[in-house]
């Protein structure tokens, strides 16, 4: 019987040597550590316009770490957050997650990013096998569609398919009572704002079929100027405008649409104008803009919502925003999840996080619950009302019912072929 | 495309008052930004890539002093002296080290101060979007001519513009400021063989440019959202401006102003998905019929 033999070049003795130095070096090191903290990393965008979003998920995380720690961290470990700017750029969001879990140690992602910067994290998490929590993309796609889904993520944030539905059902009610037929739409030309539009556009009309869109405006995103927007939509006379506008462009659109008194010749449905980013930003806000709740300390209307925005307000010297609550969601999952799994390791973590149930000031019946099939948070409140320039904002919020919300979808993803 | 709408609101007359003075409104605004680019272009031969951030610093400069004072024209007025006093510093110890120099020397200087002026912004104001809010004295309704809507503040705007328009045209042609200014533009080497101070005559031009566009900014800001970078979505179109126009013809940025913003009225209309396009496809138009651009000189 021949002999298998052994190469061993000078190169490999070498390589050998180093890497035997390397593990004998370091390996106490990585085991100390490992038993001390666990590092979650949230890739976020700390710079640019929209850096008061991810300001805010930071300021939620770091209040519920502290509290996770004091109670003990994630099964003993404490818990260290390394957060890193992507500029709200998806190839930034892609390198900083990787250089999180390569260089950083971080075992867990928590991708604090918008839509465009998650699907580039989902990549790296998917290739590098870590947990990742997505806590801000609305896009529902990154969760509900089978070909992008992946086993180790999960999404802690509201969905576009239920809030959809929700305002669908309370536009349809409006639009029933008043007899508004004649609609508008008035939203940012981009990915969100045209799925966004084109699926209220959709649940009204499921509700309220006698619904017509008789015109469409598509601003670019952080256009500065809206006067030709706004002209256009006053031409075409509709009843009632829908606008998926945001943020600083929304606070433009309101001022710049309150001088050619827009708001007292049509209903206007702005699905995130209840946000106290915009709430508070606008000087002269006009009474009876219909709105969805993004974050709002009287919705629901619990002690320990009121409670919780205070404190972060206290803290931070400014309301908190919609990511705020939605990092809070997906912060606590992660705990409550390291709890009933007794480990800190993601793949644990992940299984018993499905199906998972947890205390929540954001829920409609004061819990959340991640959903096993598609891993994505449901239970949270959403409601639509109308504003008031002073606080609460949004004095009476009509809460979407989660039994309608949930036949709709799954009936949508039928359609879309994702069961 | 929608042709019909478009042919509709031509033949109306409530269209037709609505859309014009939108367009003019659109218009006026970025002439003001617009007219200092072009002054600075056309006597310094320098392409003042921060002049973007001189709008911005004029509505921040307006939010503060409206806040501390309650009187938006005196928020104008601190905007444009402000910025004037900003743009002074900035030429003298700065743009002024650079003339002559390569464009990209120039464009490198200037994109440096893009990024500073933005982080002074954020430092200094906060990173989140701010509203000034309008003034008591224009919470109004508007006026309705013709069946048109016009906003009591737009037409206040629009007029001030034209007076500040005609005062500029008074000072460069029928001042002997404008005449060494004009002088300057031609022959530097000859104004100052005849003993007049061109540094001083460049700083004065850089200081004018800059004044306008934080007039531009200031009186903006009551209906914009304001935020680090937001003067960068106006020079752009402020370029497309001073290319129609013709660089360097402040005759020229009004023309191309009132261009660009009747494009946007009314093709918003009649182009919805098309608007931004359009203005590009004026722009290459002129660059294709007269490379100078409408009022712009030759070679």
């Amino acid at each position: 019987m021949a002999r298998k033999r052994v190469d061993l070049d000078r190169r490999t003795v070498l390589k050998g040597a180093a890497a035997g130095a390397a593990a004998t070096i370091f390996a106490p090191n990585i085991v100390a550590a490992q038993s001390k903290v666990v590092r979650i990393g949230m890739p976020t965008i700390l710079s640019g316009r929209v850096a008061q979003l991810g300001t805010s998920s930071r300021n939620a995380v770091q209040m519920e770490v502290e509290k996770i720690n004091a109670a003990g961290g994630l099964a003993g470990r404490q818990i260290e957050m390394v957060i890193r700017d992507s500029k709200g750029q998806p190839q930034e969001a892609a390198r900083v997650s990787r250089e999180l879990v390569n260089s950083d140690g971080c075992e867990i992602l928590l991708d604090a990013e918008a839509s465009s910067g998650s699907f580039a994290v989902q990549e790296v998490a998917k290739d590098l096998g870590v947990l990742v929590m997505h806590t801000n993309s609305e896009t529902s796609s990154l969760t509900a569609d089978p070909k992008i889904r992946i086993p180790l993520a999960f999404r802690s944030c509201r969905q576009g398919i239920h809030d959809a539905v929700a305002s669908g059902a309370y536009a349809a009610e409006i639009a029933k009572a008043k007899k508004l037929n004649r609609w508008g739409t008035c939203s940012p030309d981009y990915a969100y704002g045209r799925d966004n539009t084109q699926l209220f556009v959709e649940y009204l009309k499921h509700f309220y079929p006698q619904a017509e869109v008789t015109t469409e405006a598509w601003p670019k995103l952080f256009q500065p100027d809206y006067t030709e927007v706004i002209t256009r939509v006053l031409q075409s006379k509709p009843q009632a405008l829908y606008s998926a506008l945001w943020g600083g462009d929304l606070t433009s659109w309101v001022d710049q649409a309150n001088i050619y008194a827009l708001f007292s010749q049509m209903e206007v449905f702005a699905i995130n104008m209840a946000d106290y980013t915009a709430l508070t930003a606008v000087k002269n806000l006009p009474k009876g803009i219909h709105s969805a709740t993004r974050y709002i300390k009287t919705y629901p209307a619990t002690k320990a919502n009121a409670e919780w925005g205070d404190a972060y307000r206290a803290r931070f010297k400014e309301y908190p925003t919609n990511w705020s609550w939605e990092n809070w969601v997906g912060i606590n999952f992660i705990a409550e999840a390291a709890k009933k799994a007794n480990s800190a390791d993601g793949k644990k973590i992940a299984e018993a996080m499905r199906g998972l149930k947890i205390d929540c000031p954001f829920g409609t019946d004061g819990t959340v619950t991640m959903r096993a099939d598609d891993q994505t948070v449901i239970g949270y409140a959403i409601g639509w009302g109308t504003t008031i320039p002073q606080e609460p904002y949004v004095p009476e919020v009509k809460g979407a019912t989660w039994d309608t919300i949930l036949q709709l979808e799954a009936e949508w993803k039928k359609r879309n072929n994702y069961t | 495309m929608n042709l019909a709408a478009l042919t509709d609101c031509l033949t109306s007359a409530s269209c037709l008052v609505t859309q014009t003075t939108s367009g003019l409104i659109i218009g006026m605004l970025l002439f003001l930004v617009a007219a200092g680019l072009t002054l600075i272009f056309g006597v310094l031969k320098v392409v003042n890539f921060t002049h973007g951030s001189f709008y911005m610093l004029g509505a921040y400069l307006a939010l503060t002093v409206n806040g501390l004072t309650d009187s938006y024209f005196l928020a104008v007025l601190a905007a444009a002296a402000g910025v004037g006093l900003f743009a002074l510093v900035f030429e003298r110890f700065f743009m002024s080290k650079v003339y002559g120099s390569n464009v990209l020397m120039q464009l490198l200087v200037c994109y440096a101060f893009i990024l500073i002026l933005d982080d002074a912004v954020k430092i200094i104001w906060g990173p989140e979007f701010k509203s000034m809010g309008m003034a008591t004295v224009f919470q109004k309704p508007p006026l309705f001519i013709a069946g048109g809507i016009v906003p009591v503040f737009y037409l206040f705007l629009i007029i001030v513009t034209l007076i500040l328009s005609l005062v500029l045209w008074l000072i460069i042609t029928r001042t002997k400021f404008g005449t060494v200014v004009r002088a300057a533009a031609v022959n530097p080497s000859m104004v100052s063989a005849l003993g007049i101070n061109t540094g001083l005559v460049y700083s004065g031009v850089f200081v004018l440019g800059g004044m306008l566009a934080g007039l531009a900014g200031g009186l903006a800001a009551p209906v914009r959202s304001l935020t680090a970078g937001m003067g960068f979505s106006i020079l752009i179109e402020s370029f497309i401006v001073t290319v129609i126009g013709g660089m360097g013809s402040i005759a020229g940025a009004l023309l191309g102003s009132i261009m660009i913003g009747l494009v946007r009225s009314f093709g918003s209309i009649g182009f919805p998905l098309f608007v931004e396009g359009l203005m590009f496809l004026l722009m290459a138009i002129i660059l294709i019929l007269k490379p100078s651009g409408l009022l712009g000189k030759e070679g």
